[in-house]
This record gives structure tokens, C-alpha cells and sequence, in this order.
């Protein structure tokens, strides 16, 4: 009894704090009426005060790799932005007001999502948001988060089918990520066609990532004529995987699909190679694994032969040159060589939160104000904007890259080797 | 007032004559026996698994078992002397194992680690348990020492902030990456036992956690150290009147739980090739599971207790669930094994080889 009267006060003061908060923001009176207008009102930059990004990727743990990748992505395009590619070590600024990135970590989890976009989002300063780098971060959780606060969020690597399919989709959240309605399809095409193989069977860690790829990979390899023999599905920060590969090895499939995470998928990758049911099994997994840290994790003489896919950066449609020539030398001159796959889709998708920002910001003497709603409108009306990785097009579902080349590469002698198949995909709409 | 106790004294007779905590068990017990046989006879008519596959589940089972079993004896030695439980003891078992590995990788770098292969794996074991033995005794003199007059539930909470701490502090020191063991050629492939066939790997684990196991029982029944470690254990006052320096003990029970961690950690590798920084938690609780299974406090317990929970684990998804058409059993797995610990503390929270009354843990 006492302890629900305490909460009966704590809602009422809860509620006292916002009556008194939005008094206090309707007695400014002046801000323009593109904010009274836009459901989740103006984001506004006092004169001389910066503009405020957030990133929310994995940059901590054993993903980490995929997450950095992605965050120095955002990181050089945003010192580039209005100085024509120029890296000179300083921000660029919009309407001139600079723009600062507050970066948190997702965790690859639900839970590290959930807290990482609670604290973004309790900063009211936050216009946009880069992230997440794991879909199991953004589905249901941050996207949501940040849609119901207005808050745009683009994700450079997010390539769960979830997030952008009806029904699960949430109004702010767009990618530049690939869909893995694609990427899923490529595989299968890859296994069926390229290797002539007819039996598979998958594993997936229950992310939605992993689920959801597996999925489509089993859905078009049925449909080629494949058999897929089982689904099976493990825990997360399991470290025996000797009975599911047993069990799954009683079919002997060709074909063992497992695009999952690194420290999970280079277990596998280890005990795969000792089951004696799997030993003529073709092992591959997607863009998860694809870095080299799933390859020191596996060991190299375990990860030899297994076929990564993964976005193809030797066929990126938009600005290769620009990505070639100065791109990759500024990146690994600051960051040293690139340990993952995504950093162009995360500086396209800064690019394209940078270029909505411009073009809605109103400008009122010094002071600039952002209208969420417009913001977020700005950026699904993206078309033909033409980025590193493509001409990108955002569709009503946030996805942002309306086809995408995937590529499946292997490993020899304990590093990637060029792409052996690469296919091109679209998005069916 | 008179109503109310006459009502509470005919609840009280009601109880007596149906014992709703017996009752529920009965049926919990019925139940659960139902479902393993149901389930185990289902799967078996499928006959989709064949001997040699249930042979591979089981001895992948006895393996991780075995090394469940040497990490719990470290549970164990605390909980029998100092009644706390020390759940920083996983991160002791990191802490050597993914210092040795740097060890391990030079060793392979040089072609030694192949070439020589038994003299590197002895070194391992030495850099590992040393390692290990080390991190166990700083973190009594450090963290447990200074309670060792507090409530109970301080020196966990503290085991709790330790285990952190030393997650994080060999983050700093190693990095967040995930790292290969490298493969010991000779230890690679399988080989045929009673026309089995069974991954090396797997047999060494086995001989190895038996060695470590009787080692440690020869120790605690025969040595000084031992009989001082009993005394203290049944009444540390006691002991110290005798002339027993209870100090030295308690300091000697973590060095022996680390080393035998440490020496854990190396068959951990060979089973299982990743070192990274949180690799100490889920052994660490699956330990804990296994000393509580087999009677916290009890060395024969912590080593039947691992055996059952690893064979539980690596057999019990696909023999019970399967047959239900249960999709990726395995992935249920923690159920089976969490299960466990519940349906032992209800029905018998002592443990498998613990006083039945007893209730401390």
C-alpha cells in the first residue's frame, strides 16, 4: 500500500514536471509556424549552438568491428560535408551552425538498443539519429523509441526484411542498408545455381537479422528446387554447438547456412569441421561475419572455404571514383584499413540526413529550427540521390536502396579473397 | 477475533491433511517424468538418430561436463570453507586461459606449438594456472578478506562487483575481440574407441579433468593442507584454537580453486577455441549449476554434477524434445539446464551428494 501511494506521487510529479516543461516552451512564443504545424514540433538551435547527430552502433564487444567500421563512416562525412570531400579534421556546418555526433553503443542487442536510444532520445536536442548497426537493436525497440519522439533514424547496416515490411515497419526508420530479401536470394542463387548444390540447412541465433536472412534463403531455395533439410536455431553466448551440428549433420546436407554473429559463427565454424556428418557440408554465412575478427575467431585454417556474402564494394553504382580515390585513403589513412563492409552506406546515410537537415532547416536571425516531422518527410522523399553505394531512392517502407549487389566471397589463407559470384538484386515493391 | 483464529486454526488442520507443497510436487515430479519418457520414446521411433550419433552427443556431453565439474570444484572449495559463494570465479577461469593464449599464438607463430606439442601444452597449463591462481588470490585479499565478518550477502554482492570488474579490466588489457586458439595438429580428427568413433579433443578433456579431479580429492583427504582446509570448513574457531592458521587456508582454498580453474580453462580451448573477455560468465554459471546440482560443498558432487549437466545438456534437447516436433530443440537448451538447478532446489536443495535438510545455499 505504501509503496503504490509513493508512485501515485511520482506519476503526479512526473506529470506537474511535463504541464510545467510545455508551459515553458509555449512561452517562447516565437518560433515559427512550420513548428506549431509539424506533430512533434521544431528542434531549435540557439544562435551559436550546434546541431546535434546521434549514432547508435555496436562500437564495443565482439561485433565491434561492424559497428566502427560504420561509425567512421559517419565520421568522415561529416568532417567532408561543405567542403566539397575536403577532409580537413573539422565538422562541417549547416546554415552555420555546426554539427556534433553524441554516439552510443547498441550492444547487437535488444537491450543494448534499448538503452542506447532511450538515451539519445531523452536528449531533446537529438534532430537525427545513425544507426543501428544490428537489426535486433532496431526492431521494435530503438525504431520505435525514436519514432514515437520524432526522431529520424537511418541505419547503415540494418538488413532485417522486418524493418522495412509492412506491419513492423515504424514511421522514422529508413536504411541504407541493403534488404535481406536480396541479400537472402543471392545466397540461394549462389548455392543452387553457382555450386549445383540441392540439399541446405540453416542456423540462426533467434536476431532478426539472422532469422529473418535464413529465412529468405530457404524460402528461394525451396522455390529453386532445393531441399532444405533443417532450420535449426541456437543461443547467443552458447559455446557448444556439437549437438546441433550432430543433429543437423543425420541429413548430411550440402549446404550449411549459418549467417549469424562472430563469436557464435566462428564456433561453428570450428566444431563444423570436426563433426564427421559435415565434412563434405559447404559452410557459408553473410555480412554479420564479414570481417576479420569472425576470421581470427574461427581460426584460419577453420574459416579456409567458407563462403561470406556480404554488399559488393567493387560494384557500388554511385561515386566510385570518389570512393576509390579518396574515400578509402582518407578512411585507412585515419582508421587504418576497413575491418567491415558498411562504411559507405554510413556515410551515405549521413550524407542523407545532412542534405534533408539543409533543406528544411528555417532559419530565424541566429537561430535555426528543424521541424521533426518535415525532416523525417524530407528524407522518404529521397530520390535519385546519388551516393557512394548507389543511386539511392527511399521507398514509403524506409528502405532507401531500391536494388544492391551482393557479393559471396572466400576465405584463402586466412583473409577475403575478391568476390567469386556477385549478383544484382531488386527490391520487389 | 475468536473467528479469525478459529478460522486460521481450521486452515491450519486443512493444510495438515493435504499438504499442498507435497501435493504440487507430486504432481510436478509425475508430470516432468511424463514428458522425459514421452518425449524420449517419441524421438526414438523417429530413428532418425543412429548409435553413433547418440555416442557423439554423449561423449560431446562428458567433455563439456568435465570441464563444468573442474570448475565448480572451485565453487565448491570456497562455498565449503567460507560459505559465500565466490561468482567472480568464471572471470578466474578467463583470466588465465586468455592470458595463456598469447602464450599459445607465439608457440604457433614459431611452429613450436605443433612440433613439441606436449611440452607447449604443459607450459599452457603452467602460464594458465598461474595466471589464474594469481587473479583468485588477489581477489580473496582484496575483495573477501576485509568481509569476512559481514552478512552473507555482502561478499556476493561484492563477488558480483568483482566478477565486473575483472570482465572489464581484462577487456582493457586484451581487447574486446573475439580470438582462436590455435589448433594442436595431434589433437585434430577423431579416433576409435570401442567402434566409435570420438573427437580427440574430447578424450583429452576427459583424461584431463579425471587427473585434475583425483589430484585435488588426493589433496583435500590425504595432505595437511587438506585436513587444515576440513577443519576450518566445519568450524573455522575451532581450527584456529588448534593451532590451525585459518589465514593461510582460506588463501590456499582460492590458490587451489585458481589452479584448477586456470588448468579448466586450457580443456575448455581445446573443445572450444575462443578466448574473449566475457567467455568466464556462462561456464561460470553453468559451473555454479553443476556444484548446486551435485551438493554445493561436496567434491564428489561438483564432479557428478558437471557430468550430469553436461550430458543433460548436450543430449537432453534432442532426446526429449525432438519427438514432440519441437523445432531447434537446441536452442531450448538453457531450459534443460536451468530446469535442473529449479527442480533440484525443490526437491532436494542440499544437492545430489549434500545433507537432504540442508538449506545454506
Amino acid at each position: 500500500m505504501k509503496n503504490r501511494n509513493g508512485l501515485r506521487y511520482l506519476a503526479l510529479l512526473g506529470v506537474l514536471t511535463l504541464v510545467i516543461a510545455a508551459c515553458g516552451d509555449g512561452g517562447g512564443g516565437s518560433a515559427p509556424e512550420e513548428c506549431e504545424a509539424d506533430e512533434f514540433g521544431c528542434v531549435e538551435v540557439a544562435a551559436g549552438e550546434a546541431i546535434k547527430l546521434g549514432s547508435l552502433l555496436v562500437t564495443t564487444g565482439p561485433n565491434s568491428s561492424l559497428g566502427l567500421d560504420s561509425q567512421y563512416g559517419v565520421e568522415l562525412a561529416l568532417d567532408a560535408w561543405g567542403t566539397e570531400g575536403e577532409f580537413d579534421g573539422t565538422n562541417g556546418q549547416i546554415k552555420g551552425h555546426d554539427v556534433t555526433l553524441t554516439s552510443e553503443d547498441d550492444g547487437c542487442s535488444a537491450d543494448g538498443g534499448t538503452a542506447g536510444a532511450n538515451k539519445l532520445a531523452a536528449d531533446s536536442q537529438i534532430v537525427a539519429v545513425i544507426g543501428t548497426s544490428c537489426s535486433s537493436a532496431a526492431l521494435g525497440v530503438a525504431d520505435k523509441i525514436f519514432s514515437d519522439k520524432g526522431i529520424s533514424i537511418v541505419s547503415p547496416s540494418n538488413t532485417g526484411p522486418a524493418l522495412t515490411a509492412e506491419g513492423t515497419h515504424q514511421p522514422f526508420y529508413l536504411r541504407t542498408a541493403h534488404n535481406d530479401s536480396i541479400q537472402g536470394a543471392a545466397v540461394a542463387n549462389f548455392a543452387y545455381t553457382e555450386l549445383g548444390l540441392r540439399t541446405a540447412a540453416t542456423i540462426h541465433d533467434g536476431s532478426p537479422y539472422a532469422d529473418g536472412l535464413q529465412q529468405v534463403f530457404a524460402d528461394t531455395f525451396t522455390s529453386l528446387g532445393g531441399t532444405v533439410t533443417k532450420q535449426e536455431a541456437i543461443q547467443v553466448g552458447d559455446t557448444d554447438f556439437n549437438p546441433v551440428l550432430t543433429d543437423i549433420a543425420t541429413d548430411a546436407p550440402e549446404f550449411l547456412y549459418f549467417p549469424i554473429f562472430v563469436a557464435e559463427g566462428g564456433l561453428i565454424t570450428q566444431q563444423a569441421r570436426a563433426i564427421e556428418g559435415l565434412a563434405d557440408s559447404v559452410l557459408a554465412g553473410s555480412d554479420g561475419m564479414f570481417t576479420q575478427d569472425w576470421i581470427d575467431a574461427a581460426g584460419a585454417e577453420n574459416a579456409d572455404g567458407v563462403y561470406i556474402s556480404g554488399p559488393d564494394l567493387a560494384s557500388f553504382s554511385g561515386d566510385v571514383d570518389f570512393y576509390n580515390d579518396v574515400f578509402i585513403p582518407a578512411y585507412t589513412e585515419k582508421y587504418g584499413a576497413p575491418q567491415s563492409v558498411f562504411h559507405a552506406h554510413a556515410w551515405d546515410a549521413t550524407n542523407l540526413v545532412l542534405t534533408a537537415i539543409d533543406s528544411v532547416a528555417i532559419e530565424d536571425g541566429d537561430t535555426l529550427y528543424i521541424p521533426r516531422t518535415a525532416l523525417k518527410d524530407a528524407l522518404y522523399a529521397t530520390s535519385g540521390f546519388v551516393g557512394i553505394t548507389g543511386s539511392l531512392t527511399c521507398a514509403t517502407t524506409g528502405d532507401c536502396q531500391p536494388s544492391a549487389t551482393i557479393a559471396v566471397v572466400t576465405v584463402e589463407g586466412g583473409a577475403f579473397t575478391e568476390a567469386v559470384y556477385s549478383e544484382l538484386g531488386t527490391l520487389d515493391s | 477475533m475468536t473467528t479469525n483464529s478459529t478460522s486460521s486454526r481450521n486452515y491450519r488442520v486443512l493444510l495438515e491433511r493435504f499438504p499442498v507443497r507435497r501435493t504440487i510436487l507430486i504432481v510436478l515430479s509425475v508430470l516432468i517424468a511424463y514428458g522425459v519418457i514421452a518425449g524420449t520414446v517419441a524421438t526414438l521411433q523417429t530413428g532418425r538418430f543412429t548409435t553413433a550419433d547418440w555416442v557423439s552427443l554423449f561423449t560431446a556431453g562428458v567433455a563439456r561436463g568435465s570441464v563444468y565439474a573442474i570448475i565448480a570444484l572451485g565453487y565448491t572449495l570456497v562455498y565449503g570453507i567460507l560459505f559465500i559463494i565466490n561468482f567472480a570465479h568464471g572471470e578466474v577461469f578467463m583470466a588465465g586461459t586468455f592470458t595463456a593464449f598469447f602464450i599459445a599464438q607465439a608457440l604457433a607463430g614459431q611452429g613450436i606449438l605443433n612440433e613439441y606439442p606436449i611440452p607447449s601444452l604443459i607450459l599452457l597449463f603452467v602460464v594458465s594456472s598461474v595466471v589464474s591462481m594469481a587473479v583468485a588470490v588477489i581477489l580473496e585479499r582484496v575483495a573477501y578478506r576485509p568481509l569476512r565478518g559481514a552478512p552473507r550477502l555482502v561478499p556476493l554482492i561484492t563477488a558480483i562487483g568483482a566478477s565486473l570488474f575483472l570482465e572489464y579490466t581484462f577487456r582493457g588489457f586484451y581487447g574486446a575481440q573475439v580470438r582462436a586458439y590455435p589448433n594442436i595438429d595431434i589433437l585434430q580428427g577423431n579416433i576409435i574407441i570401442a567402434g566409435f568413433s570420438v573427437q580427440k579433443a574430447q578424450v583429452l578433456v576427459t583424461i584431463g579433468a579425471v587427473i585434475l579431479w583425483f589430484s585435488l580429492f588426493m589433496v583435500i583427504e590425504r595432505t595437511k593442507l587438506g585436513r587444515a582446509m576440513r577443519a576450518v570448513g566445519e568450524d573455522r574457531e575451532i581450527a584456529a584454537l588448534m593451532g590451525i592458521n585459518v589465514d593461510r587456508t582460506i588463501v590456499s582454498t582460492f590458490a587451489i580453486g585458481g589452479v584448477l580453474a586456470g588448468a579448466a580453462g586450457i580443456l575448455f580451448v581445446q573443445l572450444f577455441n575462443s578466448v574473449f573477455f566475457f567467455m568466464g560468465f556462462f561456464p561460470g554459471i553453468k559451473a555454479f549449476t553443476a556444484a548446486v546440482l551435485g551438493g554445493i560443498g561436496s567434491i564428489t558432487g561438483a564432479a557428478v554434477g558437471g557430468l550430469v549437466l553436461g550430458i543433460l545438456e548436450a543430449v537432453g534437447p534432442i532426446l526429449f524434445l525432438t519427438g514432440f516436433g519441437i523445432p531447434s530443440p537446441n536452442q531450448l537448451q538453457p531450459i534443460i539446464s536451468f530446469g535442473i538447478l529449479v527442480l533440484v532446489l525443490i526437491f532436494r536443495p542440499g544437492g545430489l551428494f549434500g545433507a537432504p535438510d540442508e538449506e545454506r545455499a
